[in-house]
């Protein structure tokens, strides 16, 4: 490439003062940002700082009643604060059912509607579906109860529920009185609530899995189907699973929408056609009617307990999660 | 030779599998979608006729009596999201902004994980804890109690939001400040957090719209009011508690001013959704 | 020995090669300097980037840096701002005088280095939510600077030393990154100008730009060179050749020979240097 001859140097005004520049602007000081990296230090620590707080308030606050129910609380399922009688059992026997029916029904929709959406639908339609579930994600709980106790929970009662127990009658779980509020309700509906993010949890995890692995399957011959199944899912197995754990905590910890449609009587029952509560629930209907210092300390340590499990649970979700995806690799060999 | 001589005889069988698969997952598709459909459809109907200027302008009648509004609730919620804010933008942005730009791998990892757990937590729980702080030190519900239950709430959602957003900023824009002899908190303050905004906002605006619609926490914090609150250290009404106590309420007119209520709220909450959505659409086209 | 300028003799280049600009051959007093490096190494961790250079940059003159991928070039040249210090567990070893003044003593902030020593980047990077106007006097403003005729006194001296001034100066107000490319890194030259460095290091500043704005560039730093020392990284030869008066061949970390340009692209005294020049390897 041909360059002209360069032209002579312009010539340039020289500054009035070399260091005009160099004295107008401020002399640096290290204070800023020593100061500024503590500031947001301890900003970030606040979660730490929530943790320990949260443990502590709910300790402090149920201090009487652990001492005076010890382990039995968790054991015992009388509930009456009239005679001063306070047992979790039927919460936590609510709460564990309502929430494993809700994954028994949440959890095939979810897991095969992730497969859709990022294996099998027409690209045109993926979005706009992705778009309804988030949509259907900022829903409100207090919303979705609304529509439970008038829409959901009547036509139950009238169209299911009967159906249910003709065919199932004989078991245990569907005998018994249809009132519409009960614990199957709470259960249907808790699934509702955690549908969209089992979905979208197992759709980031099926399109992390390397096209490297399809790829693999496809080239020897299998299916759409086949190559899911083979290549994508066994490999998402255990992201598969940190979302269902995911959804087992937001389950658990659902309040409005289960205390509007499950019926709110402390009982321990088979048939699922009979009211429940859930721990969640017995805080949000008595806390504000809570007229002795016991009874609150028992609502507190219904707290606590509902706090040490969805901790517990989220802890074991975001484990399984967080190691899927570090160990994401192109290369790993089709399994 | 025939190409479909080496076809094994299962072929047509893999084949219905294929087919049936895809039609399964798409049925659950749709029956994930059809609560959502439902949800919306019968808030129209029970609740657009309701909507009226009496119900964005009225007070609740006294229980029994048919007709009010809601207009306490409405500003109620609005006062209590300010409230939150002053606590959670600050703590949330700050704090994301230490996750992006200083700490150790391991301590960030710690702290990332810390705050996505807290994500998890019920939302009641605050409301308990913040019982405990403050209603039961300062004797009564307040709108502040209120608000810093919603606060507490925000703060892990937005540190993870902002974190992430700011990670995404190209790292030769801070080197860039950082040749001009400008200090290092100043380039993240003016040149990177600057750069991320419009992240930044959008993920303040989802955690808003999260919070906004609940009701949970509220229920022994803020209380509810069936009046205008005039002093932040009484109790004030929330929508969504506004909702609730309708709901649960023997009187029809309660519960056809409940649906109202649900789809002014519903309608707030996807607007801020919505305006997300293109901000964000936005952003992708322009990045450089 | 080949000489790879004489390949295709272009009158003028030749003539601009045969008659260096500045500084007079090596017989004349040695000319004033604005870098002296002593036994510079640095580790990245425990893998040994640079290794034991020792080298002198002379004033107001274009010294250039080549050698092949992987070799300290950019590693190099961002010890002479400090920028280095950017990624993490990095040890440096040796000294950097910058005008006879320790470039690493404890008594002074890197920012002042900085500040003193200029930075051009190869992916030009005008900051995204500003204006042309405010991209090139962002450095004052951030650094304090708070008149508003000052600012703008120094918006228009840099953009004109940048050979922007009459291109942009009705569209100041536009974002920054409206320019073409050639345009965008002489916006960040003019960024780096405007805080007044001793000092312009540019790190592969064409590697991204169509031949056509590359002219314009190396026009600029010759233009410029007057008033600046200029340190440039390039894995062009060609380029390195036509700007500069001043080379150095890195390779694998170590220095291999610096000198005169002239020198080194028509007499090398290392094989490995005139290996490479002739591109028997690269």
């Amino acid at each position: 490439m041909e360059i002209a001859a360069p032209p002579a140097p312009k010539a340039f005004e020289a500054p009035s003062d070399p260091r005009s520049v160099a004295r107008a602007m401020a002399p640096p000081s290290r204070f800023g940002d020593k100061a500024f990296e503590w500031l947001t230090l301890m900003m970030a620590m606040a979660v730490v700082v929530l943790v320990i707080l949260t443990g502590w308030q709910l300790w402090r606050g149920s201090s009487q009643a652990i001492q005076k129910f010890g382990f039995h609380f968790l054991a015992t399922s009388t509930w009456d604060p009239v005679a001063e009688q306070f047992g979790a059992l039927p919460f936590i026997y609510g709460t564990l059912v309502s929430s494993l029916i809700a994954l028994l029904i949440a959890v095939p929709l979810s897991i095969a509607t992730a497969v859709y959406l990022t294996e099998l639908a027409p690209l045109s339609i993926r979005q706009p579906l992705v778009s309804l579930i988030e949509m259907l994600a900022a829903i409100p709980s207090v919303i979705l109860g609304l529509w439970g106790i008038f829409v959901m929970v009547p036509w139950l009662r009238d169209y299911p529920f009967p159906w249910l127990k003709r065919l199932f009658g004989w078991t245990p779980f569907f005998s018994g009185p249809i009132y519409g509020t009960s614990m199957l309700a709470g259960g249907i509906i808790i699934a509702i609530m955690i549908l969209p993010i089992i979905t979208s949890v197992s759709r980031e995890i099926l399109r992390s899995v390397p096209d490297l692995q399809r790829e693999a399957a496809y080239a020897l011959g299998a299916t759409r189907w086949e190559v899911t199944r083979i290549a994508v899912l066994s490999y998402a197995r255990k992201g598969l699973f940190g979302a269902v754990i995911l959804g087992l905590g937001r389950a658990l910890g659902e309040t409005m929408a289960v205390t509007m449609v499950i019926g709110n009587t402390p009982q321990i029952a088979a048939s699922l056609f009979k009211p429940g509560y859930t721990l969640a629930s017995v805080i949000a209907n008595e806390f504000t009617e809570a007229t002795t210092d016991i009874y609150l300390e028992a609502l507190f340590e219904i707290g606590l307990v509902l706090f040490g499990v969805t901790i517990l649970v989220n802890l074991i979700a975001q484990l399984l999660l967080k190691t899927m995806t570090t160990t994401t690799s192109g290369t790993r060999a089709v399994q | 030779m025939n190409l479909n001589s080496g076809r094994a005889d299962n072929h047509h069988w893999r084949k219905v599998k294929n087919m049936l698969a895809s039609a399964t997952t798409f049925v659950s598709a749709l029956l994930v979608i059809a609560p959502l459909a439902l949800v919306f459809f019968h808030l129209l109907v029970n609740g657009a006729s309701s909507v009226s200027w009496d119900f964005f302008t009225h007070l609740p009648k006294p229980v029994g009596e048919a007709g009010g509004g809601m207009v306490n609730a409405i500003v109620g919620s609005l006062q209590l999201l300010a409230l939150a804010s002053i606590i959670g933008i600050p703590i949330g942005v700050l704090g994301g902004v230490y996750l992006a730009e200083y700490g150790t791998a391991r301590v960030n990892w710690m702290l990332r994980f810390v705050a996505d757990v807290l994500n998890g937590v019920p939302s009641i729980t605050w409301g308990v804890v913040v019982y405990g702080l403050v209603v039961l030190r300062f004797k009564g519900f307040s709108a502040y109690a209120g608000g810093l239950a919603l606060g507490l709430i925000m703060i892990p959602l937005i540190l993870r939001t902002t974190e992430e957003v700011i990670l995404l900023v190209p790292n030769g824009y801070r080197e860039a400040a950082l040749a001009l002899g400008v200090a290092r908190w100043k380039t993240i303050v003016h040149i990177v957090m600057k750069t991320a905004s419009k992240g930044i906002i959008t993920g303040i605006l989802l955690a808003l719209a999260r919070v906004g619609g609940e009701t949970a926490p509220l229920l022994f914090t803020a209380f509810g009011n069936r009046f205008w609150n005039h002093n932040l250290n009484e109790p004030i009404a929330a929508l969504p508690l506004q909702i609730f106590t309708y709901a649960i309420s023997p009187y029809d007119d309660w519960h056809r001013q409940a649906w109202a209520g649900a789809l002014v709220l519903v309608t707030g909450i996807f607007c801020v959704n919505v305006i997300v959505r293109v901000l964000t659409r936005q952003r992708t086209a322009s990045i450089v | 020995m080949v000489n790879l300028l004489m390949a295709n003799p272009d009158p003028t280049v030749v003539e601009r090669v045969e008659r260096p600009a500045e500084p007079p051959p090596t017989a004349e007093p040695v000319p004033p300097l604005t870098f002296e490096v002593k036994n510079l190494s640095i580790w990245y961790g425990q893998k040994r980037a640079i290794n034991d250079v020792t080298l002198d940059v002379a004033s107001n003159a274009v010294t250039a840096i080549i050698g092949p991928s992987g070799c300290g070039k950019s590693t190099f040249i961002r010890c002479l701002n400090r920028m280095h210090e950017l990624v993490p567990k990095t040890r440096i070893e040796g000294r950097v005088l910058l005008q006879g003044e320790d470039l690493y003593s404890s008594a002074i902030d890197p920012a002042i280095v900085r500040r003193r020593v200029g930075m051009v980047f190869q992916k030009s990077n005008p900051f995204p939510t500003m204006s042309i106007g405010e991209n090139v006097v962002i450095g004052l403003r951030l650094n304090g600077v708070r008149s508003q005729k000052f600012l703008n006194e120094r918006l228009e001296k840099s953009l004109r030393m940048a050979a922007l001034w009459d291109e942009v100066k009705d569209d100041l107000h536009k974002p920054g990154t409206s320019l073409s490319g050639g345009q965008q890194q002489r916006l960040c030259i003019a960024r780096a100008l405007a805080v007044q460095p001793e000092v312009l290091l540019m790190d592969e500043p064409c590697s991204a730009l169509d031949p056509i704005a590359t002219a314009k560039i190396e026009e600029l730093i010759y233009e410029l060179k007057s008033q600046y020392t200029i340190v440039t990284v390039t894995h062009n030869m060609q380029q390195a050749g036509r700007i500069s008066d001043y080379t150095a061949f890195f390779y694998l970390g170590k220095l291999i020979e610096f000198g005169p340009t002239t020198k080194i692209f028509t007499n090398p005294s290392e094989r490995q240097t005139e290996d490479y020049i002739t591109g028997r390897f690269g």
